[in-house]
């Protein structure tokens, strides 16, 4: 396979909901193995805190930022640092479509946690795919 | 009358193994060790501008829990609320312990368990010292 520039997967780094450790969880699903090829992460307090590398990574690269809430932290952030984003996911609207799964636990994710977080996953990793179609047919 | 708090905020980093220890070290603290005297701030909500998170920072003490050297919870805190009160950096720890990082960011093993329970017993140290001092 042609090396391709890897598509940044952001989560929000929220540490104080499960929603956060959710959407950290669905990013390493699809960066170490659903898309391990196509994707990396960097660190969400490192661009806003203004990295010069790190502002020039999102800005070169395709980013798909995950938040866990509504306050969008991870996607206002990439915004603010004129990014290249190129999708946005929201584990609170997934939890609107699965009901019946109710994640209870923060530190590490109970059984509904990690359910919502391979759902998760599994929508990014086909955004990846949206977003690479055709770019290792050479 | 209700317990007094300390913030304590951890970096988060994704990037690295130590965002990782530092998350789960902080969170160890929060639901187990001091549940009574600590609340955690969000930091990329704080970074966002939050005014009940800066508002926070700025009047109660604050420990930050940093992955690496670039110390993003610790420099976010005093751009915006002032002087914490403890800083804690893991990769300055680890050495020092002797200890090699773990080498998923994503679980971590049971070393790195232990090793998430040692950085949580020196927040909770840095803790009981605020406490004792009065600060």
């Amino acid at each position: 396979m042609d090396l391709v520039e890897p598509i940044f997967i952001i989560p929000c780094s929220g540490i104080g909901k499960s929603f956060g450790t959710i959407s950290r969880e669905a990013m390493y699903q699809v960066v170490e193995e659903l898309r391990k090829c196509w994707t990396d992460t960097l660190c969400l307090s490192l661009l806003v805190m203004g990295d010069e590398v790190t502002g020039h990574l999102v800005q070169s690269h395709r980013c798909i930022a995950v938040d866990g809430c509504p306050l969008e932290c991870a996607k206002k952030n990439l915004e603010l640092a004129d990014a290249n984003l190129a999708a946005n996911f929201r584990v609170i609207d997934l939890l609107k479509e699965h009901r019946n799964l109710k994640p209870k636990s923060v530190t590490f994710l109970d059984e509904a946690g990690y359910e919502l977080a391979k759902i998760l996953a599994e929508k990014i990793a086909s955004k990846v795919d949206e977003l690479t179609r055709g770019e290792t047919d050479s | 009358m209700s317990s007094p708090k300390i913030g304590v905020v951890s970096c988060s980093g994704e990037g690295c193994v130590e965002g990782t220890l530092s998350r789960v070290a902080t969170r160890l603290v929060l639901e187990g060790l001091r549940p009574d005297n600590t609340v955690t701030i969000c930091l990329p909500l704080f970074l966002s501008g939050e005014k009940g998170e800066r508002m926070f920072a700025k009047h109660f003490p604050t420990i930050s829990v940093d992955g690496c050297e670039k110390k993003c919870a610790e420099k976010a805190i005093e751009k915006y609320s002032g002087k914490t009160a403890r800083s804690i950096v893991v990769s300055d720890l680890l050495p020092e312990w002797g200890i090699k990082e773990p080498k998923s960011r994503r679980n971590l093993d049971e070393n790195g368990l232990n090793t998430a329970s040692r950085i949580a017993d020196e927040i909770v140290v840095a803790i009981d010292d605020l406490l004792a001092s009065g600060k």
